[in-house]
C-alpha cells in the first residue's frame, strides 16, 4: 500500500512536471506595432496573427493580440504600451517607432512585471530584450559574395537607401568594410534609391553615363529591379546585382535566369521576425534564461531556392519565412 | 436652462467623467492608483502643450509650430540640460524669448500667425534634427524623479493636472494682467485705446506659450527618459483640439485654462478607450474625430438653446 501510494505520488509528480512544460498556457502576449503602411509590415502582422492564433488554439498561450497605433508616433505608442500594462498582458512584443522615446513606457512595463521583447525597431531600455538586425553584416555579406563570384574584381555601383536613416548608414558601413577587405573592388558611384524601384531606376539612369564599366551592384533591398531596368534602358551589360527579396526583383531574376543563365543572390530580413519575437517572449515567460541581445538571421534566397521563394511570395510583397519554436531556441542558444 | 452657458466648464467636465466611467467599466484594472497614473501620465505634457496653445489662441492667433517646438525642447533637455545644465537652461530661456519675439514680430508687421508659425515649425524641426540627428540623449535624473514621483493617495498625473489647472487659472483668469491679455483677443483696439502697449502684451502671450511649451518638452522627456526629433509632432493638433474641447473659442479671447487641461485629459483618455475597445487602427483616428465632433455638437446645441431662452 505504501508502495502504491508512492507510485501514485510519483505519477502526480510526473503529471505536474508535464503541466510545467506548458507553463505559459495562461499567459497573454500582445504585439505593439507602430506602422502598417507597407507590404513588409502587412506581411509581419499576418505572420504574427497566424503564429499567434495557432499558439492560442494549441493552448501554448492564452492570447496573442496585435495592436497597431493609428499614427506612426512615439508618444502614441508609449500610451499604447501603458494601456497594454493595464490590460494585464504578461508580455509585450514591440516594433518600436523610436529606439529611445519609448523607454519610459517600457520601464513602466518592466516595473509592472511585464516582459518586453523588441524586434526590428528595437528599444534601448536595459530591461527589454532586443532581437536586432545586423545590417552591417548584410552590407558586408554582399561584397563577400561578389568577391566570390568575380575573382578579378572591378567597379561597383552602390545604391543606398533613404539618407539620414540609421539602416542606410549601417548597411553602407558594412559595404565599406567589405570593399576595404576585398581591395580589388572600387565603388565607382553611389546613388540614393530610397528603397524604392522607381527612385532607384531614375537615380541609376542619371549616374550611368558618367560611369566606367560596372561589374556589380550592391543594394539595400527594394532597389534592385529599378537598377536592372536602368542598365537595360542604357543598353549596357547587365552587372551582377545583389537583390533584396522583393517579389518583382525575384521575378526579374527568374526571367533572366531562364533567358541567359543569370546568377545572383538575394538577402533581406523576413517580416516573419515577428513570429521569432513571439516565440522568444514565450520562452522567457516559460522561465528560460534568454540573453537580452539576440540577432535575427537573414533570409537568403539563392539560385537553388529562387523558384520556391518566388512561388510563396505574393505579388508586390517580400519573401517571408515563419519562425518556429525550434528556430527561436536555436537563436537563443547561439547568443548564449 | 442656462446652466451650460453660465458654467462653460460643465460640458468638458461631463465629457471627461462619462469617458472615465466607460473606461473603468471596460477595464476595471485601470481603477487604481497605478492604473490612473498609467492612463494619464502621458497627458501631463499634452496638458502643458494645450496651455501653451491656449496662450496663443487667447490673442486670436493659432500656433502650428507647437509640436515641432516641444520636440526641439525635448531634444535640448535630453542633451544640453542633462550634460551642461547651465547651457541647457540658457538655451531654453532663449527659446522662450524667441517665442516672445515671434509674437512681437507677428503683431508689428501684421503677419498672419498661421503662416509664420507654420514656417517656424520647419525651423524648430531642423534645429531639433541638428541637435539630435538620431534618437537618443537621456533625461536629467531630477526630471525623471519628478515625473515618476509617487505622492501618497493621489497619483502624480492627477496632482500635476490639478496644479497646472490651478496655477494657470490664477495666472490667466484671476490676475489683472491675464484679464488684459484675454482682452487683446476680445478687442485689441480698445485695449490699445485704454493705453496698453498691445505689442508687449502679444509678446507676453507668446512668451507664455513658449514657457509652457518648454515645460511640456521637459515633462515629456521626464516620462520617456530620452528624446527624438519627431517625438511630439502630434502635439500641434492635439493641443488645438484640447483648447476647443475644453470650452475655448478660436476668437474673442474666450479661453479656459481648467477646460484646456480637462480637454487634454479627455483626448488622451479617448485614445486609450478606443484601444481598450480593440477598435481597428484604421477606425481609431476617425473615432477620435467623432468623439470631438460629438462634444462640440453638444456644446453648440446647448449654447443655441440657451441663447433662445
Amino acid at each position: 500500500m505504501t508502495i502504491s501510494r508512492l507510485l501514485l505520488g510519483a505519477a502526480t509528480l510526473a503529471v505536474t512536471a508535464g503541466a510545467a512544460m506548458a507553463e505559459t498556457s495562461d499567459k497573454r502576449i500582445a504585439l505593439s506595432n507602430n506602422y502598417a503602411g507597407n507590404s513588409w509590415r502587412q506581411a509581419m502582422l499576418q505572420t504574427f496573427e497566424e503564429v499567434g492564433g495557432q499558439a492560442v488554439s494549441d493552448g501554448v498561450v492564452a492570447a496573442a493580440d496585435a495592436y497597431t497605433t493609428s499614427e506612426n508616433q512615439a508618444t502614441e505608442q508609449a500610451a499604447q504600451i501603458q494601456n497594454m500594462i493595464l490590460q494585464g498582458y504578461d508580455a509585450i512584443i514591440l516594433n518600436a517607432a523610436s529606439p529611445t522615446a519609448l523607454n519610459g513606457a517600457v520601464e513602466e512595463a518592466c516595473n509592472a512585471g511585464v516582459t518586453v521583447v523588441s524586434f526590428d525597431g528595437i528599444v534601448t531600455a536595459p530591461c527589454a530584450w532586443r532581437i536586432a538586425v545586423d545590417f552591417k553584416a548584410m552590407g558586408r555579406e554582399q561584397v563577400d559574395y561578389l568577391a566570390d563570384r568575380l575573382p578579378e574584381g572591378g567597379n561597383l555601383l552602390e545604391i543606398r537607401g533613404l539618407a539620414g536613416v540609421f539602416v542606410d548608414d549601417e548597411i553602407h558601413a558594412g559595404i565599406e568594410d567589405g570593399v576595404a577587405a576585398h581591395d580589388k573592388f572600387t565603388i565607382a558611384g553611389s546613388v540614393n534609391g530610397d528603397w524604392a524601384q522607381e527612385v532607384a531606376q531614375k537615380a541609376v539612369a542619371g549616374i550611368l553615363p558618367s560611369l566606367p564599366e560596372i561589374v556589380g551592384v550592391v543594394t539595400q533591398g527594394g532597389d534592385g529591379y529599378g537598377a536592372a531596368e536602368a542598365f537595360k534602358a542604357a543598353g549596357r551589360d547587365m552587372p551582377l546585382i545583389v537583390l533584396g527579396n522583393r517579389q518583382d526583383e525575384m521575378a526579374w531574376w527568374a526571367e533572366q535566369r531562364d533567358a541567359n543563365g543569370y546568377e545572383t543572390m538575394s538577402l533581406s530580413i523576413a517580416p516573419g521576425v515577428a513570429s521569432l519575437a513571439f516565440w522568444v517572449a514565450q520562452q522567457i515567460l516559460d522561465g528560460q534564461e534568454v540573453p537580452k541581445d539576440l540577432v535575427v538571421p537573414f533570409l537568403k534566397v539563392t539560385q537553388d531556392t529562387l523558384d520556391e521563394a518566388l512561388e510563396s511570395t505574393p505579388e508586390g510583397s517580400v519573401a517571408n519565412t515563419v519562425y518556429t519554436l525550434d528556430d527561436a531556441k536555436a537563436v537563443i542558444a547561439e547568443a548564449k | 436652462m442656462t446652466l451650460f452657458a453660465r458654467y462653460r466648464i460643465l460640458l468638458p467636465v461631463l465629457s471627461l467623467a462619462i469617458l472615465l466611467a466607460a473606461t473603468f467599466y471596460m477595464q476595471p484594472r485601470a481603477m487604481s492608483y497605478f492604473g490612473v497614473n498609467l492612463l494619464f501620465n502621458l497627458a501631463v505634457p499634452i496638458a502643458l502643450a494645450t496651455i501653451a496653445q491656449m496662450c496663443i489662441i487667447m490673442v486670436n492667433d493659432i500656433d502650428l509650430s507647437l509640436g515641432a517646438f516641444v520636440s526641439l525642447v525635448a531634444c535640448v533637455v535630453a542633451t544640453f540640460l542633462n550634460d551642461t545644465p547651465l547651457l541647457g537652461l540658457v538655451i531654453l530661456l532663449a527659446l522662450v524669448l524667441a517665442y516672445a519675439a515671434l509674437g512681437a514680430v507677428i503683431h508689428a508687421l501684421d503677419l498672419p500667425a498661421i503662416v509664420v508659425t507654420l514656417g517656424m515649425s520647419f525651423v524648430w524641426g531642423g534645429l531639433a534634427l541638428f541637435i539630435l540627428p538620431s534618437p537618443g540623449g537621456s533625461s536629467p535624473d531630477w526630471l525623471r524623479t519628478l515625473m515618476t514621483v509617487k505622492p501618497p493617495f493621489v497619483p502624480m498625473a492627477v496632482v500635476a493636472s490639478v496644479l497646472i489647472a490651478g496655477i494657470t487659472h490664477l495666472l490667466f483668469i484671476r490676475s489683472g494682467l491675464g484679464t488684459v491679455l484675454r482682452g487683446v483677443g476680445g478687442n485689441a483696439r480698445s485695449v490699445a485705446r485704454a493705453g496698453w502697449p498691445v505689442i508687449r502684451l502679444k509678446a507676453l502671450a507668446y512668451g507664455c506659450a513658449g514657457l509652457f511649451g518648454v515645460l511640456a518638452g521637459m515633462a515629456l522627456v521626464g516620462l520617456t527618459t530620452s528624446a527624438d526629433a519627431n517625438i511630439a509632432l502630434r502635439y500641434t493638433l492635439l493641443s488645438i483640439a484640447g483648447v476647443i474641447l475644453g470650452g475655448g473659442e478660436f476668437t474673442g479671447g474666450k479661453v479656459s485654462p481648467v477646460g484646456a487641461v480637462i480637454g487634454a485629459l479627455t483626448l488622451t483618455l479617448a485614445a486609450s478607450f478606443l484601444s481598450f475597445l480593440r477598435l481597428s487602427p484604421d477606425w481609431q483616428i476617425g473615432a477620435q474625430g467623432a468623439i470631438l465632433i460629438l462634444v462640440l455638437t453638444a456644446r453648440l446645441l446647448f449654447t443655441r438653446r440657451d441663447a433662445q431662452a
